[in-house]
């Protein structure tokens, strides 16, 4: 306790609600109330209203929801293969040559996404290869943009795991094969749900790369919401929003579900 | 960290090892460091044709837009990393030694806060100051005008407001983890000398949270060098930064050359920072982890419980939440 005098802790609190409550707290309220409203020109929003959500029911915002899971599904998938494969490799390998494949799974986070998605659209654009206007496209460019936290909380959990449990598995005569399908891979089972869980948020969440590259006929829903603002359709947008914030902690309450049965194993 | 290599049985084993890093290192060649390359190779390739040339870099870095954005970015980057790390530091400061109740709930609050997209944050800033709004709306129904005073969304404040929003709760991740280390007894020790709270805050706590507060400015920094969606949605047209200015570029002018330009000069600055926060990183764990053992035997559990599975809680807790950059 850093503060003895009650009347001085009970400013600090005051201080403290003060700026965490409309930093905060505010803006999600604020949009899921909007979400109910069909106007808000006085302090309050005005009409509560379901006409935003039985509208996302019926239009496209549906198709643009469903766009958005079986994206991030394909790309948390794909990035949590490649991040662990990656990661599981790297501990195995010398100081120097872990060094150089830590640099390179993670380089993706220094590089704007908006940069990402112009690279894939330069690249796919041309032979060899010629992706762009497909649905994979979208996906490809999610996945490289989210396997870096793939390899980064793989390579964390494994730095923390106990060796000994490999060790006496293999000294008990266990191939490599067996150790990491019956020891290693249990043994990161929490990590690797939470880590699948946080690639679904991101990739739900992503905008910048998708924008550069979205295809007409597979438009996620963050581009569907950045629609629906900017030709000032707020209150729909806030909706759409709601709809996406719900399904991205859906998603991680169940991941987290998961996680604790893992735990027991 | 112990040494978990496992021993080589000669050169054969290792070249095998190596090779198992091929398969995902082939992957991200193909759909990252191929197209970072065909960007670069673009970049310097003029629209009318030709060898390669800097004549595309020369017209970009003169022309006043790109000045403009690398201003603008740079300008705001700076500033809202200032704001998040001043406002993390004074909130972290308050959940972790004035506690109250309900505080670790608010620091499970902030970590959901993470999982939602940067622009709805830019959407909920014009349900709350727009022109339409709480603010806004308050002000008319008390003073009776038409229009409320504040009109500031669409400027660069608006960004800044959205950003530094947006990127305290970076900041506040592992200053927490790093108050969390600081002991009581030192703070009682100091608070039973005399030392009134700014005192103990200045000489004992900020020391221990200098390394966490550095790298977490630095990836703030580099992630407001990046930010795109809250500048989309701001909408404003006079606010352009340079992924907005690469954005711009390559879908609504169709220029790929002058948009890889830019990107080529974004990316630059962005890893040059990245590398400095890795490098502040490295020695905060090492730091950390010299500390440890004089701590807390940390190697303890493992000798007197090796058969509970002690480290899945580990796991289960520090996944995801060490996995943000």
């Amino acid at each position: 306790m850093l503060v003895h005098s009650a009347a001085a802790r009970r400013t600090i609190w005051a201080v403290f609600l003060l700026l965490f409550v409309p930093v905060f707290a505010l803006p999600l309220l604020v949009i899921v109330a909007a979400s109910f409203a069909d106007g808000w020109s006085g302090a309050l929003p005005s009409g509560p209203t379901l006409t935003h959500y039985q509208d996302i029911a019926h239009g496209d915002a549906l198709t643009a929801l469903t766009t958005s899971v079986l994206t991030a599904l394909a790309a948390s998938l794909a990035a949590l293969t490649t991040g662990t494969w990656a990661a599981l490799a790297a501990e195995k390998l010398g100081r120097r040559a872990r060094r150089t494949l830590d640099a390179l799974f993670l380089l993706p986070l220094a590089v704007p996404s908006v940069v990402v998605g112009l690279a894939l659209l330069v690249a796919f654009s041309q032979p060899p290869f010629l992706l762009n206007g497909t649905p994979q496209i979208v996906i490809v460019a999610h996945t490289v943009l989210v396997t870096a936290f793939a390899y980064q909380s793989v390579t964390a959990a494994l730095a923390r795991l106990d060796p000994a449990y490999e060790q006496s598995a293999a000294g008990l005569g266990a191939r490599p094969a067996y150790v990491l399908w019956r020891v290693k891979l249990p043994l990161l089972l929490p990590s690797l749900t939470a880590a699948a869980g946080l690639c679904f948020a991101l990739s739900m969440g992503e905008l910048s790369a998708t924008m550069m590259l979205y295809p007409p006929d597979w438009m996620p829903l963050p581009v569907q919401i950045f629609a629906a603002t900017d030709r000032g359709a707020l209150f729909t947008g806030a909706a759409l929003a709601v709809a996406l914030m719900a399904t991205t902690l859906l998603v991680l309450l169940g991941v987290s579900r998961i996680r604790t049965r893992a735990t027991y194993r | 960290m112990p040494d978990r290599t496992t021993p080589d049985t000669g050169p054969r084993r290792t070249r095998t090892t190596a090779l198992w890093a091929l398969p995902p290192v082939a992957a991200l060649a193909l759909v990252f460091l191929y197209p970072l390359a065909l960007v670069v190779r673009q970049s310097l390739t003029p629209e009318s044709g030709g060898g390669p040339s800097t004549t595309p870099y020369t017209t970009v870095l003169a022309a006043t837009s790109f000045q403009d954005a690398l201003t603008n970015t740079v300008l705001i980057a700076a500033g809202a990393t200032l704001g998040a790390l001043l406002l993390g530091l004074l909130l972290s400061l308050v959940i972790a030694f004035v506690p109250f109740p309900g505080g670790r709930a608010l620091a499970r609050f902030i970590d959901i806060f993470l999982a939602f997209p940067s622009f709805l944050i830019t959407l909920a800033l014009l349900f709350l100051y727009g022109t339409v709004g709480i603010a806004n709306g308050l002000w008319t129904d008390l003073t009776g005008a038409t229009h409320g005073p504040l009109d500031f969304l669409h400027t660069p404040w608006g960004v800044l407001l959205a950003e530094v929003t947006y990127f305290t709760p970076f900041v506040m991740r592992p200053l927490l983890a790093a108050f969390a280390q600081v002991e009581t007894a030192q703070l009682e020790v100091a608070g039973s000398l005399g030392a009134r709270p700014g005192r103990i805050v200045r000489t004992v706590i900020l020391p221990e949270a200098l390394p966490s507060l550095a790298a977490g400015g630095a990836l703030v920094l580099v992630m407001c060098l990046n930010e795109f969606g809250i500048v989309l949605f701001t909408g404003a047209k006079n606010v352009v930064t340079l992924p907005m200015l690469v954005y711009t570029k390559a879908i609504l002018d169709g220029d790929y050359t002058g948009a890889c330009v830019v990107a080529v000069i974004n990316i630059a600055l962005s890893a040059a920072l990245y590398a400095l926060y890795r490098t502040v990183m490295a020695r905060t764990a090492g730091t950390a982890t010299r500390r440890r053992p004089a701590r807390q035997p940390a190697a303890a559990h493992h000798t007197t419980a090796p058969n509970t599975p002690a480290p899945a809680p580990a796991l289960a807790t520090g996944g995801a939440d060490r996995a943000r950059p």
